[in-house]
C-alpha cells in the first residue's frame, strides 16, 4: 500500500508525459481496487457463510434421498414432487394466503389511515400517538405472543372477562378461531411501523402540491385521496412486499400458540412450521431442503412481481 | 368531511377538552381522526399494560383477579427474585447470552457493513457491480426463508448447539450495507478522503478517525435495527439451539411458558413467564425510546431503496 502511494508521488514529481500520466492512472486504479476488496472482503466471507452457501446445500441436499439402505441418492426432482403431491403443503400454504388476503389489507388500511391522520394538522397530540402505535413493532415477537396467549385465555384473562361481561363465548385459541387470532397479533406487531413507512413518505409531499388544492375548496378527504395516497405509492409499495414476506414465512406465532393450543395448530400449519418439523427429524432434511426452496421461491416471485408492477405504475 | 361537520366538530373537541383554547384555531382539530387514533393507540397499548400490571401479581393473583387490574398484593419484588433465581439462574444466564449475541452479532454486524459500505461507494474495482448486484438481491430474501438451509448447512459442519450457529447469520445486514452506501454517498465528500490521503494517512485511519465519525447517524440505525432484530431474533436459536445453556431469552421464555401451559411437566410459573417476559421487553423499549429519530430515518431510508 504504502509502496503504491510513493509510487504515484513519484511519478507526479516527475515529468508529465501523457505516459507517466498513464502509469501514474494505471497505478491508481489498481491501488484503489486492491483497498476497495479489503473493506468489502470480511463482509463477503460472512455474507456466503450466512447467505450463498446455505442456499447452495440446500439445493444439493433438495435433490437427493438419504435411505436407510444405500445411503444418499441422486433423485432429482422428486423431493418437490412429494411436497407439491402433498395435502399438507396445500393446506398450509391456503392457510398463509387467508391471512394475506385478509390480514394484510385490514392492517395496511388501519396503518394508511393513522399515517394519514398524525399527518394532517387536524389531530392533537400527533407524536404521542406516533410513538404509542410504534410501541407494539418493539416487543419481541415471542412476548407479543405470550401476551397475547394469556389475554385470549377463556379461563382467565381478558377473553374470559369479556365472555361473561356480555354473555359470550368467545374461544380465540379454538381451531375455528386461531388463525384470526394469529392475524390479530401480526396486526398488532406490525401496524405502527408500517405506519411510519408510510409517514415517511408523507412527510416529503411539497406542501404547495395540495395548498393550491385545498384554495381550490379540496375537502381534507379529497386531498388524501387524490394526491397524498397516490404520491406515496412506493412506501405502500414496500409495505406491501414486506406484508407479503410476512405472511408466506409465518412462523414464530403458530409455533409458539401450538403450546396452548395443540388441536388446533398441527405440526405442518404453514409451510415454514413444516419445515421445521421436518428439519428436527434428520431422515427428513431433503424434504425440509425442497419445502424451504419451494417457498423461498414463491416469496421471492411473489415480492418480484409486485416490486415490477408497482413500479412500472409509480413511472 | 365538509367545513360545516368540521365547526360542529370542533365544539364537541373543545368540550372534550382536547387542550385547544381558542374557537378559531379549534376548527382545525377532528374528533373524527382523534377518536380513531384513539381506539388504535388503546389496543396498542393495553397488552403491554397487562404485561406491566401482571408482573406485579403472585402467581394466584394472575389467575383470580381482573386482568387489567392490580392484585390482592404488589409481588413484584418477589417475582423479580424468583424469575432471576428458578433452576439455579437460568434467567440470568439467557440474558447474558442475548447480551453476547447483540454485542457480537449486532455489533460484527454494523462493523462489516460500515467497512463494506464504505469499500463500495469509494472505491472502483473489477467485479464491483456483479457484487454489488448479489448483495443487493439478497436483501429480498425474507430472513425466515434462510433459517431451514442454514440449519442444514450447520448441522453438516457441526455448529450447531454452539453460540456461532446464533452470531454467524447474524453477522450479515444487506440492510445496513445498503444504508452505509447510500449515506456514504451523499454524507461523506470525496475530497475529504483524498486530502486526507495526501496528508499522508494510511486507509485504515482515514476510515476510522474521518470516515467513521461522519457516518454516526448512519451508524447508530444499522446499529439500532441490528440490535432489535438479535435481541428479538427467535426462529434461529429455536432451531440451531438443544443445550439450555445456550438459550437467548425468548427460547428460554418460550419454554418456560411451555412448562407453564403444558399438562406432563412440573408446576405452572405463570408469574415467572409474565415478569421474564416485562425484563426482555424493557432494555428494547428504552433503547427504542432514546433512539427514536433514528428509527425513522432508517424506515424512511428503507422505504425509498427500490
Amino acid at each position: 500500500m504504502d509502496a503504491n502511494t510513493s509510487v504515484v508521488q513519484s511519478s507526479r514529481k516527475f515529468g508529465k508525459s501523457s505516459r507517466s500520466k498513464n502509469i501514474q492512472k494505471a497505478h491508481k486504479h489498481r491501488r484503489n481496487g486492491l483497498i476497495g476488496w479489503a473493506f468489502i472482503t470480511p463482509f463477503l466471507i460472512f455474507f456466503v457463510i450466512a447467505i450463498i452457501m446455505p442456499i447452495i446445500y440446500a439445493l444439493y441436499l433438495s435433490v437427493f434421498t438419504d435411505k436407510l439402505i444405500g445411503g444418499r441418492v441422486f433423485t432429482g426432482l422428486s423431493n418437490y414432487v412429494a411436497i407439491l403431491t402433498n395435502g399438507l403443503f396445500w393446506d398450509g400454504l391456503w392457510r398463509v394466503i387467508r391471512v394475506f388476503l385478509i390480514q394484510v389489507p385490514i392492517m395496511l388500511g388501519l396503518a394508511l389511515l393513522a399515517a394519514l391522520a398524525i399527518d394532517s394538522a387536524r389531530l392533537v397530540g400527533r407524536s404521542a400517538f406516533r410513538i404509542l402505535l410504534f410501541l407494539p413493532y418493539a416487543v419481541p415477537g415471542v412476548v407479543a405472543v405470550l401476551i397475547w396467549e394469556f389475554l385470549y385465555g377463556n379461563q382467565f384473562g381478558l377473553t374470559a372477562n369479556i365472555n361473561t361481561l356480555f354473555g359470550l363465548s368467545l374461544q380465540p385459541l379454538s381451531k375455528n378461531m386461531i388463525l384470526w387470532s394469529i392475524g390479530n397479533i401480526m396486526t398488532w406487531s406490525f401496524t405502527g411501523y408500517n405506519m411510519l413507512i408510510l409517514y415517511s413518505g408523507l412527510k416529503t409531499i411539497p406542501t404547495e402540491l395540495y395548498e393550491a388544492a385545498r384554495l381550490d375548496g379540496a375537502s381534507e378527504w379529497q386531498v388524501a385521496w387524490h394526491i397524498k395516497v397516490p404520491a406515496i405509492k412506493g412506501q405502500l409499495l414496500i409495505s406491501f412486499m414486506f406484508s407479503i414476506i410476512g405472511t408466506f414465512q409465518l412462523f414464530s406465532e403458530p409455533q409458539l400458540l401450538q403450546t396452548p393450543a395443540p388441536n388446533a395448530i398441527s405440526s405442518s400449519y404453514t409451510p415454514n412450521l413444516w419445515a421445521y418439523n421436518l428439519s428436527l427429524n434428520g431422515s427428513q432434511y431433503n424434504l425440509a431442503a425442497a419445502l424451504a426452496i419451494i417457498m423461498g421461491l414463491i416469496t421471492g416471485v411473489l415480492a418480484f412481481v409486485t416490486q415490477n408492477h408497482g413500479s412500472k405504475n409509480i413511472d | 368531511m365538509s367545513r360545516k361537520n368540521t365547526k360542529n366538530a370542533a365544539t364537541v373537541a373543545v368540550s372534550t377538552g382536547s387542550g385547544v383554547r381558542k374557537n378559531g384555531y379549534s376548527r382545525r382539530h377532528s374528533p373524527v381522526l382523534f377518536i380513531f387514533m384513539l381506539v388504535l393507540a388503546l389496543y396498542s397499548i393495553i397488552p403491554l399494560l397487562w404485561l406491566v400490571l401482571n408482573a406485579t401479581k403472585s402467581q394466584g393473583d394472575i389467575l383470580s383477579t381482573f386482568g387489567l387490574g392490580f392484585g390482592h398484593k404488589l409481588n413484584i419484588v418477589e417475582n423479580l427474585k424468583a424469575t432471576f433465581t428458578y433452576e439455579d439462574g437460568s434467567f440470568l444466564r439467557w440474558l447474558g447470552n442475548t447480551v453476547m449475541y447483540v454485542v457480537i452479532g449486532a455489533g460484527g454486524a454494523t462493523l462489516l457493513a460500515a467497512l463494506a459500505g464504505y469499500g463500495m461507494a469509494m472505491f472502483d474495482f473489477a467485479g464491483k457491480q456483479i457484487v454489488m448486484a448479489i448483495i443487493i438481491g439478497a436483501i429480498a430474501i425474507p430472513g425466515n426463508a434462510l433459517v431451514v438451509p442454514t440449519f442444514l448447512l450447520f448441522a453438516k459442519l457441526g455448529l450447531t448447539n454452539t453460540p456461532l450457529a446464533v452470531i454467524l447469520p447474524s453477522l450479515i445486514s444487506p440492510f445496513g450495507f445498503y444504508l452505509v452506501i447510500s449515506y456514504v454517498q451523499s454524507g461523506v465528500p470525496r475530497e475529504v478522503v483524498e486530502s486526507a490521503r495526501v496528508d499522508g494517512a494510511g486507509e485504515v485511519r482515514i476510515f476510522f478517525q474521518i470516515v467513521l465519525p461522519l457516518l454516526m447517524p448512519c451508524i447508530v440505525t444499522v446499529l439500532l435495527f441490528a440490535i432489535v432484530s438479535t435481541w428479538n431474533n427467535y426462529f434461529l436459536p429455536l432451531i440451531m439451539l438443544n443445550d439450555p445453556k445456550w438459550y437467548p431469552l425468548t427460547v428460554g421464555l418460550a419454554e418456560w411458558n411451555a412448562q407453564a401451559t403444558g399438562s406432563a411437566t412440573p408446576k405452572p410459573i405463570y408469574n415467572l413467564v409474565i415478569m421474564g417476559a416485562l425484563v426482555t421487553v424493557i432494555p428494547i423499549i428504552i433503547i427504542f425510546l432514546m433512539l427514536q429519530r433514528y428509527w425513522e430515518s432508517g424506515l424512511s431510508a428503507g422505504s425509498v431503496k427500490q
